[in-house]
């Protein structure tokens, strides 16, 4: 009688060995296949993301935009502290880009059509002091905030965002303002925007305290290395 | 090891659609609790299995893993549930492994790469097709679904298994009719 032919075992090792070696390859697989995934991920929206989207939160609960009530404070060590609604807020000089999203965890969206203002038209409007290096961004996600260096904050693709791809901005999104930094990594974009403080030095976010880098620098920093 | 690792799935693959799909995410909310389900479950799992292997029917476990090993037989197991239960252990270790990489990763930056998620992700994906493929045959499909009960009760009807599991059916009858005496044993 003839052996039985065991493979069952050798397909199980290659398995596992295909898919720890996976961790090396999968990201070029994946950037390969991004316009298929891409593609299929504006198809069916935000039910399934591959290379799309994936939200997070740290409170448990998304804030809720009423915008009745919302209002964008603008404060701390400037001339004119303001406070804007959000019509006040779409008023001002509209700027548009289109740019990478890169999560620190490791996806990325490509293409993202961002609308909104660019923050050298919110320092026209309160006027900053010499003294002020800095800007604290407070979420209406509490305790969630976040900071960027007034330079950083000038950059040419910076912005505070009401719009993505065509929309205001939706709920999972950060309605109805958010940061938006593609330089650096997805945590420095403050979402659901309720506060900028500017300040005398940064200070540390939620994220830093954590451990994450103050300079999210993508592909820089947070153990990347491009 | 059959229900500790469907049970701990269900919870981890609903748990982990939760954090991981925006629009369950939004509906759902609670993502710290979520995250500790997540985990806790995982670990919970894993503890089971460890123990489940140390404190089983060891005998049992190997009869079966042999049978596995025999995947182009066809025996108690037929060859897709036999690829099911390699890719299935296989998939396993890869949770393990691309877990606790995402959960460390956010405790020692050097451990944070790129793929991880991704190949998680993928996983995901493959399981879960692997998983409403096999809910299908098991509970829906007439040729296939009265091997519910050989999970669920240990037995299932003599006719079916020989028109099933012809070979194994036939050995089971021969070592049963052995038992009884009424044949010479081999």
């Amino acid at each position: 009688m003839d052996e039985p032919r065991r493979y069952g075992r050798g397909a199980f090792l290659v398995v596992v060995a295909g898919g720890l070696s996976s961790l090396a390859w999968a990201t070029k697989a994946s950037n390969v296949f991004s316009p298929l995934t891409s593609s299929f991920s504006q198809l069916v929206g935000n039910l399934f993301p591959i290379g799309g989207w994936r939200i997070y939160t740290i409170s448990g609960s998304m804030p809720d935009f009423n915008p009745k009530v919302w209002r964008l404070e603008i404060g701390g060590l400037v001339e004119k502290p303001v406070s804007l609604d959000y019509a006040a807020l779409q008023a001002l000089p509209r700027a548009e880009q289109i740019s990478t999203f890169h999560c620190v965890t490791g996806w990325t969206v490509n293409n993202v059509h961002w609308a909104g203002v660019r923050f050298k038209h919110l320092f026209e409007l309160v006027q900053p002091l010499p003294t002020a290096k800095a800007i604290r961004f407070d979420s209406l996600e509490i305790p969630y905030n976040d900071s960027l260096t007034v330079q950083q904050a000038l950059l040419p693709e910076v912005m505070l965002a009401y719009e993505m791809d065509g929309a205001p901005l939706s709920r999972p999104h950060g309605s109805p303002a958010r940061v938006v930094i593609p330089e650096m990594y997805g945590y420095k974009g403050v979402k659901w925007l309720t506060k900028m403080e500017f300040v005398p030095e940064q200070p540390t976010g939620y994220w830093e305290g954590l451990g994450y880098d103050q300079n999210a620098w993508v592909g820089r920093s947070n153990g990347y290395s491009s | 090891m059959h229900w500790v690792h469907a049970s701990a799935f269900v919870v981890l693959l609903g748990s982990g659609l939760c954090l991981y799909l925006p629009s369950l995410a939004e509906a759902v909310g609670r993502r710290p609790l979520l995250k500790d389900i997540h985990i806790y479950t995982a670990l919970a799992w894993a503890s089971a299995l460890v123990a489940v292997v140390v404190l089983g029917d060891k005998r049992a476990l190997l009869r079966t893993a042999r049978e596995l090993d025999e995947v182009t037989e066809d025996s108690r197991l037929n060859k897709g549930q036999k690829i099911n239960a390699i890719l299935t252990a296989a998939f396993a270790v890869l949770f393990s492994v691309t877990g606790f990489l995402l959960w460390y990763g956010e405790r020692d930056t050097r451990f944070r790469f790129a793929s991880t998620l991704l190949v998680h992700d993928w996983l995901m994906y493959v399981s879960f097709i692997l998983f409403v493929g096999h809910l299908f045959l098991a509970v829906i499909y007439p040729k296939t679904r009265h091997s519910l009960n050989g999970i669920t009760r240990g037995w299932v009807d003599t006719d079916w298994a020989l028109a099933n599991h012809r070979t194994w059916a036939e050995t089971e009858l021969r070592l049963s009719e052995e038992a009884a005496g009424n044949v010479p044993r081999r």
